[in-house]
């Protein structure tokens, strides 16, 4: 299972950034700016072994919802 | 016979103390001592309450006195983690952002059940902010310093509860346990961390990090006190959505029923890469005294790190999301751009990632089928220094803080009970192993601490600074 979004945000990760920042309604501080998208980057990349794993489609997320 | 308050365990303290042997005010009086004069270097301490613990060390010599038992561990000085509820204090949790909450009411669920038994709490510990780092480099309390080697970092984010009894300023202290923060201090530091299995233990009045992911847990100098603190803090409690309700299993009684039959293992793979050699040669150690030959692949674990990181990430910046909008700039900065980043995630991201964890689990559960524990290292290295970036790790050159988790996080992914065993390097600095069990087996991790601790493999001698 792969991810589109994921070469997205490398190619452009200011603008995701900046996106993200409105969509949330969470202002950025000029500058914190660049150690968030650095830090989006860093996070990208990791998450990027997670996404490229192969689950079968049966595997259900850990957490349990008991009512 | 005389007690060396220095170092004297726990359960030494306690048995003098109910004994009449020597009285709890006295042995608080000395812990007080210890943090007034030890603390300066160490900066270990973010609040001690003397007035309050001298009182309480007063009550239990009274309670002696009227021929009542105040528990086993009365008198013995203890601190925590300042994300954990004291009541009277404000619950810090590393920030400046919690100066302005209201004092607790209470205690924690695992504070409360420590001194009911006879434990005198002297103080909060420092951390990093909010538990967001490996190394306790705190810009609004400063960093908490390795009482082996005071230019090197304590570990984190537990790092004032692992610099406190390393330091030999308290005997016992509790923390916190996300992605290593009970673990990697006790190894930097050279003593015992254990981390219980998840939900073991309540988090009732303890300020959260990532709920997927914290745990609780004591720190000390030998395996009996663990064993004894663990044991108390046991049992099921309604106000943790996530502690279990399994009746407790008393480890302490079992600590002598050594390790025949127990098949252990050594994780390798990604457990024995990227290490300095020296944290290797621990585990070898370790493994021999345990007569371990057998080793054991931890599938994907590289994933399973990277899917902690995801889910923490997530569920850190959700939690403080309302104070990143309102007053980014009361943040550390060492915490602020992750915690701001972290709120950016994809929740398709979050989502494998959580599915992924049930894979993972799933792979973790079949090799416990065939081994009883298996080690690792703790940590690929030894204490870096205070405000190091980079280190060098087995000829590579990668970020400090990030890559101190490398062999915890994998592991506290799934909620596995582990304990860091210290092992010491004479003129040098210590180490940890990671002694890893299937959920709810630390008696057998216990056990097998307690056969390495009596054959003296792993020893917690306080550190103290003259």
């Amino acid at each position: 299972m792969t991810s589109s979004n994921v070469p997205e945000l490398v190619l452009n990760p200011e603008q995701y950034v900046d996106q993200m920042s409105q969509i949330l309604g969470l202002p950025i501080p000029p500058d914190c700016r660049p150690g968030v998208v650095d830090n989006m980057i860093r996070t990208a990349a990791i998450a990027q072994l997670v996404l490229e794993f192969s689950l079968p489609t049966e595997i259900e997320a850990a957490p349990i919802f008991q009512p | 016979m005389s007690l060396d308050l220095n170092q004297a365990d726990a359960t030494a303290i306690a048995t003098a103390v109910r004994t009449g042997e020597l009285s709890a005010k006295t042995v608080v009086s000395h812990a007080l001592e210890r943090i007034a004069t030890g603390d300066r270097a160490l900066n270990a301490f973010t609040d001690v309450m003397t007035a309050q613990a001298l009182a309480d060390a007063v009550a239990v010599d009274r309670a002696i006195a009227a021929g009542q038992d105040p528990g086993p561990l009365a008198g013995v000085p203890f601190a925590v983690k300042n994300l954990f509820d004291i009541a009277g204090l404000v619950t810090l949790a590393g920030s400046k952002i919690n100066r302005d909450h209201q004092p607790a009411t209470q205690d924690a669920t695992a504070v409360a059940a420590l001194r009911q038994a006879g434990a005198v709490l002297v103080g909060g510990l420092n951390m990093d902010e909010y538990a967001y780092g490996f190394t306790t480099e705190n810009s609004h309390y400063g960093a908490t310093h390795n009482p082996h080697d005071l230019t090197r970092v304590a570990g984190g984010s537990s790092g004032g509860s692992a610099a406190a009894v390393a330091g030999g300023l308290v005997p016992l202290s509790l923390g916190s346990d996300t992605n290593g923060s009970i673990r990697v201090p006790a190894a930097l530091c050279g003593i015992f961390g254990l981390k219980p299995t998840y939900g073991r233990l309540s988090r009732s009045g303890c300020a959260l990090f990532a709920s997927s992911f914290d745990h609780i847990g004591p720190f000390g100098r030998s395996v009996r006190d663990l064993a004894l603190s663990f044991d108390l803090m046991q049992g099921a409690d309604p106000h943790d959505p996530v502690c279990t309700s399994r009746p407790p299993e008393p480890c302490l009684p079992q600590l002598g029923l050594g390790i025949e039959g127990l098949r252990i293992a050594i994780a390798d793979g990604y457990f024995a890469t990227g290490a300095e050699p020296e944290a290797i040669a621990a585990v070898e150690q370790v493994a021999e005294a345990l007569g371990a030959v057998q080793r054991v692949t931890i599938p994907e674990a590289h994933r399973a790190r990277a899917a902690a990181y995801v889910i923490t990430t997530c569920e850190g910046s959700t939690l403080h999301f309302d104070n990143l909008k309102q007053r980014p700039y009361d943040f550390d900065p060492g915490t602020r751009d992750r915690f701001l980043s972290g709120a950016m995630v994809p929740g398709q991201w979050y989502v494998q990632a959580q599915r992924f964890r049930r894979w993972y689990r799933d792979r973790v559960r079949e090799l416990f089928q065939h081994v009883d524990l298996i080690l690792a290292p703790t940590t690929p290295c030894v204490a870096p220094l205070i405000g190091q970036e980079k280190m060098t790790i087995g000829g590579t050159e990668v970020l400090t803080r990030p890559n101190l988790g490398l062999y915890t996080q994998p592991l506290s992914f799934i909620g596995l009970p582990i304990l860091s065993v210290p092992v010491q390097q004479p003129g040098y600095l210590p180490l940890g192993v990671q002694l890893i069990a299937a959920p709810y087996n630390e008696a057998l991790i216990l056990r097998a601490a307690a056969h390495l601790e009596a054959a003296g493999i792993v020893t917690a001698a306080a550190v103290i600074q003259s």
